[in-house]
């Protein structure tokens, strides 16, 4: 299968198979008025099989929810027609409005005007708590 | 703004500077008696609390301050819709610092976050309570003579206390110890309590049901309440409220220096007849709980060059 390189715009590479919808819908790619690329189950070399996002517009994108979802992935920028940067990405130390505590005892469940901020508090387990009550966030 | 929300907040080393102010205060309390002449601390309690309002207040008036008391949420601004943080914005205009009590868990931080003056944690849901661990480790201190060396039972709702789980934060810094947990299996300590606390740094501890086995080789027994307050559901509250009860019998097996704690207020789990037992030392700790708030105010006023 073939999809058209881009002129302008970014690759998100070596997302782990299964995981571009999830950054699909958490980096809001379902508002944007362009063209964007979902490939799914790429043979890869390295990955056995990876997931790409293609989006046909420079636009700025949430890294830190790129963290989140897939820590491996890479971000290409392309502009005309030329690879320009190559963003690797890692785990976050903070969240920012990425998620939402799902905790009904948290502060933040009944002031909605506060950032829902999650903190990186054991990478090895990927593992995030709401900076308010601790929680742990729930596994995408 | 330094302000108090964990008890994590403190390095072992403020923690015994404030043991240290405190058991100078309870030696020479004359010396304190005017030190915070002028200041005012604001009690803003968004949930019932009768002990750790009076406690707090009590301490302020022993330095020689002055208190704002907000004691009904019904009848404070936070019934109109404010936000925790626009209240603490306009409470800092008027209050030199502030204790905060507020049924939601995070709230303290959220206030510290917005407040101008110091910021300390008078529960928060049930998330912290580091004050009533201040309390613990004095009463500990003054009681064992170390906060080392010693086998920390924990008994009853360890799952919704945060009594239990700051104080198991804060032990967790000192050496030689080891924690048995005791609970019904629906309130277990929490494992990211365990994770972070026990597991991490390689603290011996283990879970068990039954209380009577447990006991004899425990130093501090730690009974908690099962809090109405933090149940969804009123059968459940119902199954679990009588759990554990001690009584003179139960504590025949126990060591003639167990130490037994409780952050009150006890419903049943300590039977009356315990009070009069020397290991009883619950009413103690809420002496003691003053005396670590005194030392709290004087050093927090300090720190924001209040003092």
């Amino acid at each position: 299968m073939n999809i058209d390189s881009i002129r302008n715009g970014i690759v998100i590479d070596h997302i782990s198979a299964g995981s571009g919808m999830k950054l699909y819908d958490l980096l809001g790619l379902d508002r944007l008025d362009v063209s964007v690329a979902i490939i799914k189950n790429v043979v890869s070399g390295k990955m056995g099989k990876k997931d790409i996002i293609k989006v046909d517009a420079d636009i700025p994108v949430n890294l830190d929810v790129i963290g989140y979802v897939d820590p491996g992935a890479t971000v290409n920028v392309i502009r005309d027609g030329r690879l320009i940067e190559k963003k690797t990405i890692g785990m976050p130390a903070r969240l920012t409005n990425v998620i939402r505590c799902k905790n009904p005892r948290c502060i933040t469940s009944c002031e909605q005007e506060l950032a829902q901020v999650f903190l990186l508090t054991d990478a090895e387990k990927k593992e995030y708590r709401c900076m308010y009550c601790e929680t742990k966030a729930s596994v995408l | 703004m330094r302000s108090l929300i964990d008890i994590t907040d403190l390095s072992p080393a403020e923690l015994d500077g404030l043991m240290d102010t405190a058991l100078d205060i309870i030696a020479n309390g004359k010396q304190y008696s005017d030190m915070c002449r002028g200041k005012k601390l604001a009690t803003l309690f968004f949930e019932p609390s009768t002990r750790t309002r009076l406690s707090f207040e009590a301490a302020m008036y022993e330095l020689g301050g002055n208190v704002l008391s907000v004691t009904d949420a019904a009848s404070s601004s936070a019934a109109k819709g404010e936000s925790v943080s626009d209240t603490v914005k306009v409470v800092s205009c008027y209050a030199d610092i502030i204790a905060m009590r507020h049924p939601k868990e995070g709230a303290a931080l959220v206030a510290a976050n917005s407040a101008s003056v110091p910021v300390i944690n008078a529960g928060d849901g049930g998330h912290c309570h580091p004050t009533q661990t201040l309390a613990d480790l004095l009463t500990i201190r003054r009681e064992k003579g170390s906060l080392n060396n010693l086998t920390v039972g924990l008994c009853g709702d360890l799952k919704f206390g945060r009594t239990v789980h700051s104080l198991i934060a804060a032990l967790s810094r000192y050496e030689g110890l080891k924690f048995v947990l005791i609970s019904p299996e629906e309130l277990k300590v929490p494992s990211y309590v365990k994770n972070d606390a026990l597991k991490k740094r390689n603290i011996p501890y283990t879970q068990t049901t039954d209380l009577a086995s447990a006991l004899p080789e425990l130093d501090i027994l730690y009974m908690t309440r099962v809090q109405r307050e933090r149940f969804f559901n009123e059968e459940d509250y119902l199954r679990l409220k009588d759990s554990y009860i001690l009584t003179p019998e139960k504590l025949k097996a126990a060591k003639e220096d167990l130490c037994v704690m409780h952050p009150l207020p006890r419903v049943n789990e300590i039977s009356v007849a315990v009070d009069n037992d020397p290991r009883a030392c619950y009413f103690k700790q809420a002496l003691n709980g003053k005396y670590m708030r005194m030392a709290l105010i004087l050093k927090l006023l300090k720190e924001a060059g209040t003092l």
